[in-house]
């Protein structure tokens, strides 16, 4: 498996691992479009669940006894799972949490408390997802700092035109990597760099990076990185903060409890180095061994297949909705394959995107309607709502294909 | 697509297509409550004048939404022009009755469906006839979308209790 090849997997291999997509509806087999929400999870996954449970669990750093050894161990290995798969130095540099909104309020709640007042700026894009909005307007309310937004192109891109002017006096770039409503993939690396030219920190939201494109933190040149399990074939409940070494170690604690101290008096308490710092309490362990095995479906694979597999299913799916719609059917954010991911905002002239997804649901097809939890990108595009549609590894130009024809009738049922 | 056909019902359509009372009011003397749906978006602002006898004498729809949403608020305006305030009310706790999906199954009888709904304050009444309303009936089969059809209802009861505060002053 090397970049070069233009070699993807078996993808009806691929759905039979996935018992959800067994479903059916009214005699019609369901065609999941909602991976940008969240992902099915494969078989693999759920067996190492089980069988974690059913002969391997305890709480973990802990117990002496045998059991919670073996507990203790695989969500160790998972967290070096985690580690390798995304180029993290360290696995000290991996910390578990409830999932990537949490891994932002993380940051917010710590470094961000400790560091970020009056004066200073945070810059944030239109692209956001409300995970990485929220947590920065919640502290702003209370620290007093700017927030300050990198607009957006007529397709939907990071407009950097301005950029250096954002940057300037900001203590923290916080974008995301690739949009959950447009597909658009952010130049994260140079975001980055130009961040730091003016002593600005990083943090990307690779939600709907991680799952669909190699990732390699070190090269990304990020100071934090947040993403899901749930997006990337792995149970909900778990997610992944990975930060620089140095940076965890200055920051202060986030939640307190168990698990996170060295020592705690009436006095008060000695945190935890990372990252048992940042996990107080009983953390998602089996769900780590989840991910781990998640992780392990993906790497099988190949992220640089899954990539391909995905660009050319955008492709064909952009072609073949164009033909069979014209000019009926907006599809929202950048027009090149390659500088997207497989999500398509879908617009019908016409037709709500409730009342597409109504009548896609019909036809046992699933997407999301709504405003995909990123308000702000919304009204620049000056809508309330698209329909979402999102690919992953099981999808199929006969999903595709299902699709064209279920919002052709949407349209006909509409306008008739 | 007979399922489809009971949701999107004929009248239902042609109230989305033509929706009556579109448009807004001078405020003062009417006043002007906005309503959201923050899991789709759908935004609605509901104007109401109600007169010194507590008859709303005018009301007018903006905003944007799904078919459901949106023919809900025009049938609801077509409903509730020169009806009294408690017939509105007695009108918006039938219509809620009709929405609910767990409406006659549970002992006790509270709506789930609901919780920041306004109307709840309002005394339960008699049920009245729904006329038109009637076609969203079928909605109640898609618990997704009963929030669609609540909106302008929700938006409404609001409205009619920032009225009131308004003439107190």
């Amino acid at each position: 498996m090397t970049n070069e090849t233009n070699e993807t997997f078996d993808v009806a291999k691929v759905k039979a691992d996935f018992p959800t997509l067994d479903r059916c509806q009214d005699g019609k087999k369901l065609v999941f479009l909602d991976s940008a929400a969240s992902s099915q999870r494969p078989r693999q996954v759920l067996d190492a669940m089980t069988s974690f449970y059913e002969t391997s669990y305890a709480n973990v750093h802990r117990g002496v006894y045998q059991l919670a050894e073996a507990s203790t161990a695989a969500f160790e290995h998972a967290r070096q799972t985690v580690a390798r798969f995304i180029g993290a130095p360290s696995p000290n540099e991996v910390v578990f949490t409830k999932n990537a909104t949490e891994s932002i309020n993380l940051v917010a709640g710590s470094w961000g408390r400790a560091n970020l007042g009056p004066g200073d700026a945070v810059v944030l894009s239109l692209l956001e997802h409300h995970a990485n909005i929220v947590p920065w307007q919640m502290l702003a309310a209370e620290k007093g700092f700017e927030i300050r937004w990198i607009p957006l192109d007529d397709e939907g891109r990071l407009d950097l035109t301005d950029l250096d002017r954002l940057l300037d006096g900001a203590k923290l770039l916080a974008v995301t990597a690739m949009s959950n409503v447009l597909g658009t993939i952010t130049p994260v690396h140079e975001l980055a760099a130009a961040a730091h030219q003016h002593g600005a920190l990083c943090l990307v939201d690779a939600c709907q990076l991680v799952p669909h494109l190699p990732t390699d933190v070190s090269a990304l040149g990020a100071d934090f990185v947040a993403f899901s399990g749930h997006k990337m074939l792995g149970p909900t409940g778990i997610g992944v903060l990975w930060g620089r070494q140095e940076l965890l170690e200055t920051m202060p604690p986030f939640l307190g409890g168990g698990g996170m101290i060295l020592n705690v008096t009436t006095d008060g308490f000695t945190p935890d180095v990372p990252p048992g710092k940042f996990e107080a309490g009983t953390p998602p362990i089996t769900e780590a061994v989840g991910l781990a095995a998640a992780i392990d479906y993906l790497t099988d694979l190949g992220m640089d297949a899954v990539r391909r597999h995905e660009v050319e299913l955008t492709s064909y799916a952009l072609r073949t909705l164009h033909d069979a719609l014209g000019t009926d059917l907006t599809i929202h954010g950048p027009s090149e394959p390659a500088g997207r991911g497989g999500v398509l905002s879908l617009a019908l002239e016409d037709v709500h995107a409730h009342d597409i997804s109504q009548i896609l649901d019909h036809h046992a097809i699933a997407v999301r309607p709504g405003h995909h939890c990123a308000k702000p990108l919304m009204r620049h595009l000056n809508v309330a709502a698209t329909a979402r549609a999102s690919f992953y590894i099981y999808n199929d130009h006969r999903d595709v294909d299902r699709l064209a024809a279920a919002l052709v009738e949407a349209r006909d049922f509409f306008q008739r | 697509m007979s399922d489809l056909e009971d949701l999107y019902r004929e009248i239902i359509l042609d109230h989305y297509r033509s929706p009556r009372n579109r448009g807004a009011l001078e405020t003062p003397p009417a006043t002007r409550t906005e309503g959201f749906n923050p899991l789709c978006g759908d935004e609605i602002v509901v104007y109401v004048d109600i007169d010194d006898d507590g008859v709303i004498s005018e009301i007018a729809i903006e905003g944007q939404g799904c078919s459901i949403s949106q023919s809900s608020a025009s049938m609801m305006s077509a409903a509730v022009k020169g009806k009294t305030v408690a017939e509105v009310g007695a009108l918006n706790a039938t219509f809620k009755t009709m929405m609910s999906i767990h409406a006659g199954d549970i002992g006790g009888g509270t709506d789930d469906v609901d919780d920041n709904d306004p109307s709840s304050d309002l005394q339960p009444s008699t049920p009245v006839r729904l006329g038109d309303l009637e076609a969203l009936r079928g909605v109640v089969k898609f618990p997704a979308r009963i929030k669609c059809a609540t909106l302008s209802w929700n938006t409404l009861a609001q409205a009619i209790v920032e009225a009131n505060e308004q003439s107190d002053e």
